[in-house]
């Protein structure tokens, strides 16, 4: 399965990072083959409107089949679930931890958003 | 207000507080002219005028609406949208109705007639009536972003108020889109300030906007002996009247936080703003 | 680093006046004015601009006269009523747009049988990092008649950031602009801590709720400060129960007085220029505020929420 973390740093012992839209990047993580890579999200930070959106694409392109983040905003919910991808809200703790729970069955998919839209 | 064609006076300013609303209210009073609040992200007349409100009707614009059917995800669509508010997943359209400006693009660019229209309100258009005055208030909807087609409805809104030849418009603050949707079309424009440092440079922004709008405008000047002569001089060399000057009282600033008019706070000021209307616009008083 | 963001829901609160006190007392500090529609912080801070870039949002259409028709395709299309008939030099009747009404859709453009409407990037202001007796600045103005998204006073913030970084500052102070709206949003998310500039009445009241909703939204705390307090005492009281209701912190109120209009005449923040009640009910605020966000984490050193 590919996994797409919201993180701070390169690394899976790096915290995750809260945000989604305006994460600094994503992590993503092929946990049958353990290959780590790094989706950038520079150009989103700096977006007004839409970061969200752009984000969620980004990731949707990357084909990922799950997100792990702290905050999803209605907008990008809505684009991930639409790729079908499950979303999973965790800020407690390392990148690598989030994976394991999920891998393990205690971390469970998210129904909904849980942030508030930006109105933007 | 179409039907017969009144005088428009925007009530404007480049900085909030200067009391915008609080002198729209006392000219609509004076005047008997219907008020319309085009500040609709924060309507505040309804707190000086109190009126029984008569009516409300929604304000909706038109989004996207996906066939999905229809869709391929060709993706012409999202190439034209400037704001980021269609995407395709999944291989088909999606629509982020709080994006959209309504430009009607991406129907037309659909090669597959897959794009149709729906509406989304985005706010109300109220009618209040109180003993002596009309108000027409625009509100936009908490979580909606696009204030200028709603300021567009609040100003043609003409449902039930009675017939002007004057008509008062409350408008936004600042010189950005909303406060240009307001003043644009009017007849002229008050502009309201302060003699402060902050209200001189935010008068000079708002007299910019208004120059390059091409609309008669003249300067009402509130607080007008709590700062210096800047602004004064500044309208003076610049040949901009200023019509209004309302004095700095404690009395007005206690009077205002419990909602009262300016004409109860001070009713002399009633006569000088009968003048001024006079002039502007002989026949708009009631 | 701590980033405290200066807000009033309502204009004319008092916001700009307190945020260049606080500009005065902070120790290491840099600053951002992020009312980039009415920008007014830099009255009181006298910058001395460093640089000066444009900032770039969007597209505008233009028609080009030679190439016009006059078919008026573009004028049917147009949702925003930015289409008018204009006159060619040599006397054609042909069409022009009105820059202050068109919003950059692209429906003209992409629609015009003869291609004849350029689309360029639209100049929608200019931003400028500073020098100021205070510290570090970071200011913007948006060009009359542009849209305040938001996208301005995200740089702004970004730009602000980025300086005080540099520095290792402690304080990071935002001037933030007035409304709901997109502009505040872009001002507070990820922010340390949010103050909101209140005064006691009907309208500051009303425009109180909606920003402490807001700043609820987000999960900053926020705190209260109400400004010219005792020209209604009771609705001062009620503005305070009502933050509380609101889970925002009641800190200091400020009195009714000409010191922040003579201060500002001077080109100096109240705290500078005054030493009386009102300038100590200040400096004792941002004590206050101090002794609040001392407990709050450092920007950078936890993941922001947005």
């Amino acid at each position: 399965m590919k996994i797409a973390v919201s993180a701070t740093e390169s690394t899976l012992s790096t915290p995750i990072d809260s945000r989604f839209g305006r994460a600094k990047q994503f992590l993503i993580v092929d946990t049958d083959s353990n290959a780590l890579a790094v989706l950038p999200n520079t150009q989103n930070l700096n977006a007004a409107q839409g970061a969200g959106i752009q984000a969620a694409q980004n990731v949707v392109n990357a084909g990922v089949q799950a997100v792990i983040t702290g905050n999803c905003g209605p907008k990008a919910f809505r684009v991930l679930k639409a790729a079908g991808i499950a979303i999973y809200h965790c800020s407690d703790r390392s990148a690598g931890d989030a994976i394991k729970a999920i891998l393990s069955g205690t971390l469970q998919p998210a129904e909904s958003a849980n942030a508030e839209s930006h109105w933007s | 207000m179409v039907q017969t064609d009144p005088f428009v006076l925007a009530v404007a300013s480049g900085k909030g507080g200067t009391g915008k609303t609080t002198l729209s209210v006392a000219l609509a009073q004076v005047a008997g002219a219907p008020l319309y609040d085009c500040d609709v992200e924060e309507p505040n007349a309804h707190l000086f005028v109190r009126p029984q409100w008569q009516d409300k009707q929604d304000v909706t614009r038109r989004v996207p609406l996906i066939e999905t059917e229809l869709c391929t995800g060709c993706g012409a669509c999202t190439e034209l949208c400037q704001f980021n508010a269609l995407i395709i997943v999944g291989h088909k359209a999606m629509v982020f109705e709080e994006l959209c400006h309504s430009c009607g693009g991406c129907r037309r660019v659909c090669p597959t007639q897959a794009i149709h229209e729906t509406d989304v309100t985005i706010g109300s258009v109220s009618l209040g009536l109180s003993a002596k005055l009309t108000l027409v208030q625009g509100c936009m909807a908490i979580g909606q972003v696009m204030a200028p087609p709603l300021i567009r409805a609040t100003r043609n809104y003409h449902h039930n108020v009675p017939p002007a030849k004057l008509a008062i418009l409350d408008c936004p603050p600042g010189t950005s889109c909303p406060m240009i949707t307001a003043v644009r079309g009017s007849d002229f424009v008050l502009l309201v300030t302060e003699p402060t440092p902050f209200g001189l440079n935010d008068l000079q922004l708002a007299v910019e906007t208004v120059r390059q709008l091409q609309l008669p405008f003249a300067v009402a000047i509130n607080r007008a002996d709590s700062g210096d002569r800047r602004v004064h001089d500044y309208c003076q060399r610049e040949g901009i009247e200023v019509v209004i000057e309302i004095p700095e009282l404690r009395h007005v600033a206690e009077a205002y936080s419990r909602g009262e008019t300016l004409l109860e706070a001070l009713p002399q000021q009633r006569q000088l703003l009968q003048n001024w209307l006079h002039q502007l616009c002989p026949g708009g008083l009631a | 680093m701590k980033e405290l963001v200066i807000i009033s829901g309502k204009g004319g609160t008092g916001k700009t006046s307190l945020t260049a006190a606080f500009c005065h007392l902070a120790k290491q500090a840099v600053f951002a004015d992020c009312d980039v529609d009415a920008a007014d912080l830099h009255l009181i801070l006298n910058p001395d601009i460093r640089r000066s870039e444009t900032f770039v949002s969007g597209h505008e259409a233009r028609i080009r006269p030679q190439d016009c028709t006059g078919c008026g395709t573009c004028r049917e299309l147009c949702a925003f009523e930015a289409v008018a008939p204009a006159t060619a030099p040599e006397g054609r009747e042909i069409f022009h747009i009105d820059p202050f009404a068109c919003e950059g859709c692209k429906v003209c453009v992409q629609f015009c049988p003869q291609q004849a409407i350029d689309f360029s990037p639209a100049e929608c202001g200019q931003w400028y990092r500073s020098e100021t007796r205070f510290g570090s600045m970071v200011h913007a103005r948006l060009h009359i008649g542009a849209e305040n998204s938001g996208k301005l006073v995200s740089l702004v913030r970004e730009q602000a950031r980025l300086v005080a970084q540099e520095q290792a500052a402690n304080w990071l102070l935002v001037d933030g602009p007035p409304g709901i709206g997109c502009p505040v949003i872009a001002s507070i998310t990820g922010a340390t801590a949010v103050l909101i500039v209140t005064e006691p009445t009907l309208s500051g009241q009303h425009d109180f709720e909606r920003v402490a909703q807001l700043c609820r939204h987000f999960g900053i705390p926020a705190f209260l400060c109400v400004n010219k307090w005792d020209i209604n005492p009771e609705q001062s009281e009620t503005l305070s129960r009502c933050a509380t209701e609101n889970d925002v912190t009641v800190l200091g109120r400020i009195p009714y007085d000409p010191v922040f209009t003579t201060a500002q005449l001077q080109v100096q923040a109240v705290t500078e220029y005054a030493a009386n009640e009102t300038a100590k009910a200040i400096r004792q605020l941002w004590r206050q505020l101090q002794q609040q966000l001392a407990s709050q984490p450092d920007q950078g050193k936890r993941p922001k929420g947005d």
